[in-house]
């Protein structure tokens, strides 16, 4: 198949290219991007007059809750979400039921995946047996099974001895170690610790949560050397201390998620169990200084941290509500609306969403490190072409996740995918 | 942000779920009409007709007998059917989750449920579940709130003070976890009390309560200075050891009110409890039988004032 997408807005953050021109692709591959030579005899034209056509996005956080919560979303219906989202590639966390912690579970999940033949999956192994932070798993069996780091998903690891061991194991052979900064004592609430926990009478969570976490974490990495992905960081407090860490020159990339990037605490309204998540929505000075960091660059990608939840267990009490949110479907969306709001253009704003992921992935990718999340002449041709001006409104019910619940529900957003390709084949085509 | 489900669209309240957001002039109203209900008490026939052939569902997630009795006796005093139905112990226990109990009850053509449930924001839920036709009253959810106690309290101050206006109330004991405190604080501060103290350990009283608008002590005899009320909270058992205080002892040392201490607030302060209380560990037996205690007309008051609620909400349309 050789296909031609002509008249379209080329953006390529990773490059800068930010300007009209066409895209030509051959056997999964991007032949030339800009100008195509005449000669070039498509066998299908995608006319992208008016259109953004960029790489495809990178969500490094998002929850296909396979193996084991198959009734929340199977591995097709969110792969259909991902790709109706412009998500080419997806991290997914170990936190599945089992979770993955020995290879044929990664081997399988992969499998499946590829079967479907969609979205680049690329999972997390779990960073220990079971999540239960006791034994290190087999970290390279693991790895060549598929997966691109370790990670304790949400599960914080109390144990500091075991947590130093694992950091020193994996720095041993340069894999990098996600990790989302929470003490698993304090963090045991349910809300930002703050006023509207307090007038609601919910457990807190309070920001020493995270920075005690984040401490530990970066002096462990001063004796260890390793790696880490910080996850969905949630405080202005915790920011501060990446950018310190980075300016040290601490190996650290890290990520935020789009609840984070456009909610507070306040949207808990009168106990609505759709704001219930992970980490939990903070103050607006919290949400002020994300927004800044991902802009100057602080927080290196913005992730959907889609976890689809059943509505059984979202109908509940609000601290007996499963925390997670869908996000596949609405991370462009989120994206540009930040990128509007933070005056930071087009490139910076889906930078966020496409190179820099892959940036911190890093070597992960292994072959395709060098062209994912770009779009670079002999690179894999996954590529998300959108409507940036058209406008939408967030209907759960319409959505293709099986996860029905949103925070966005009924929000009206920028952005409206129109392809996606994924290494060269029309994955999603809007009807 | 969506409305208060409280009220409905002309701003009439429809459930009784939380005191927080209630204009100062719908709180007043229900205490004039408590004070009314209060007559009927006293007759011989203890009884109106105004929720003739109305059922209300007593739904008592966690066990209580004192303010499910209190609202019993509150709805049949109103001419109400009342079903008690201890959940704690049945649906719940076998499985059936939240809304499938609100289902089938609301299925037996209930009126008004009484909730009580041990997570903050249940009967937020069940009001957003239920038939419109059918009225909330939360009986206690969590820790958020206990709007009938609050109420109540404010009755109990009105009729011995008159004037909130002018008035110093100390809440002293474990604040932080008492759903009486929240809704005690959103009713004084709506109905216009100039100095709210919260009183009690940094454990127990921790520094954001500021946040809602009250002073927070940590001495026991600088938080009751001068106070003409002082409303003494449970300590419930699970706190009494462990790593919020080291012991009852300690805490009825530190922070149990005594005619001594007592003695610092105005002459003719009044002792306020929600009970049941803890005799020698909040509060020294001396002080809760003594002339400065107004515990057993509260509990009193209290059941004129649910009559007031549910009367009030059960004429009022979704």
């Amino acid at each position: 198949m050789k296909l031609l997408i002509k008249n379209g807005h080329l953006v390529d953050p990773a490059s800068g290219r930010d300007e009209p021109g066409d895209l030509a692709i051959a056997a999964g591959r991007i032949v030339s991007v800009g100008k195509v030579s005449a000669d070039f005899r498509a066998t299908r034209t995608i006319d992208a007059t008016g259109l953004v056509v960029a790489p495809g996005l990178v969500d490094l956080a998002a929850r296909l809750r396979e193996p084991g919560h198959e009734h929340e979303g199977m591995l097709e219906s969110e792969m259909a979400a991902a790709v109706a989202g412009g998500v080419t590639s997806l991290v997914c966390p170990p936190d599945t039921d089992p979770p993955l912690d020995e290879p044929g579970l990664v081997e399988m999940l992969k499998f499946r995946a590829r079967n479907l033949n969609q979205s680049h999956l690329y999972p997390l192994g779990a960073l220990t047996r079971g999540l239960a932070g006791e034994v290190l798993t087999e970290m390279a069996e693991l790895t060549e099974a598929g997966c691109v780091g370790f990670s304790q998903a949400d599960v914080a690891l109390a144990d500091t001895l075991v947590l130093q061991r694992a950091l020193q194991y994996a720095s041993t052979f340069g894999y990098t170690v996600w990790l989302r900064p929470q003490d698993a004592y304090l963090g045991k609430g349910v809300a930002a610790s703050g006023a509207l926990a307090t007038r609601l009478g919910l457990s807190g969570v309070p920001v020493i949560a995270e920075t005690i976490a984040l401490h530990t974490i970066f002096e462990l990495m001063r004796v260890t050397g390793a790696r880490v992905h910080l996850c969905r960081l949630s405080s202005a407090a915790g920011i501060a201390l990446v950018r310190v860490a980075k300016a040290e020159g601490l190996p650290v990339t890290c990520d935020v998620s789009v609840n984070q990037l456009h909610l507070t605490d306040m949207d808990i309204g009168y106990f609505n169990a759709a704001m219930r998540l992970t980490p939990p929505l903070r103050q607006q000075r919290d949400r002020d200084a994300i927004r800044a960091a991902l802009a100057d660059g602080t927080v290196d990608a913005l992730v959907s941290d889609h976890t689809p939840v059943d509505e059984d267990m979202k109908n509940l009490p609000f601290a007996e509500a499963e925390p997670g949110a869908t996000g596949l479907e609405l991370l462009l969306s989120l994206a540009l609306k930040w990128g509007d709001e933070q005056g930071c253009g087009l490139v910076r704003t889906l930078a966020a969403v496409t190179s820099e992921p892959v940036r911190a992935l890093g070597e992960a990718l292994g072959s395709l490190s060098s062209s994912a999340g770009r779009l670079i002449e002999g690179g894999v041709a996954d590529v998300c072409v959108f409507d940036a001006k058209a406008r939408w409104t967030v209907q759960p019910a319409a959505l293709k996740s099986q996860g029905k619940h949103s925070p966005f529900a009924g929000y009206e957003l920028p952005g409206r995918v129109k392809y996606t390709l994924v290494a060269g084949h029309v994955a999603y085509e809007a009807g | 942000m969506t409305r208060n489900p409280q009220l409905n669209k002309h701003g009439e309240l429809i459930h009784l779920l939380s005191i927080e957001g209630l204009p100062r002039a719908v709180l007043h109203s229900i205490l004039d009409t408590a004070g009314t209900f209060l007559s009927v008490n006293d007759r011989e026939v203890k009884k109106v007709p105004l929720l003739r052939g109305k059922s209300v569902f007593n739904l008592f997630f966690e066990n209580s007998t004192r303010t499910r009795t209190t609202f019993e006796i509150a709805a049949k005093r109103l001419s109400a059917d009342v079903i008690n139905l201890d959940i704690a112990k049945s649906s719940a226990a076998k499985g059936e989750s939240l809304l499938d109990t609100i289902a089938n009850l609301s299925a037996m053509h209930a009126d008004m449920f009484v909730v009580r449930h041990s997570e903050s924001g249940a009967p937020y839920l069940i009001a957003q579940h239920c038939a419109p036709h059918v009225h909330v009253v939360n009986a206690g959810d969590g820790r958020h709130a206990h709007p009938t106690q609050g109420l109540l309290d404010m009755y109990t101050i009105r009729h011995y003070k008159q004037d909130f206006t002018n008035l110093t109330v100390a809440i002293v004991g474990d604040i932080v976890h008492s759903r009486v405190a929240r809704s005690d604080i959103h009713a004084l501060t709506t109905l216009g009390v100039p100095e709210i103290r919260a009183v009690g350990p940094k454990t127990l009283v921790p520094g954001d309560l500021k946040e809602m608008g009250v002073r927070v002590c940590h001495d026991m005899i600088e938080g009751i200075k001068g106070a003409d009320v002082i409303i003494m909270l449970r300590l419930q058992n699970e706190r009494m050891s462990g790593a919020m205080l080291p012991s009852a002892g300690e805490f009825f040392k530190n922070y149990g009110l005594t005619q001594e201490k007592l003695a610092h607030a105005k002459p003719d302060a009044i002792v306020m409890h929600p009970g049941p209380i803890n005799r020698g560990v909040e509060i020294d037996s001396s002080v809760a039988d003594g002339k400065q205690s107004v515990i057993l007309p509260q509990v009193t008051f209290g059941i004129a004032v649910r009559m007031a609620v549910m009367s009030t909400i059960a004429g009022n349309n979704a």
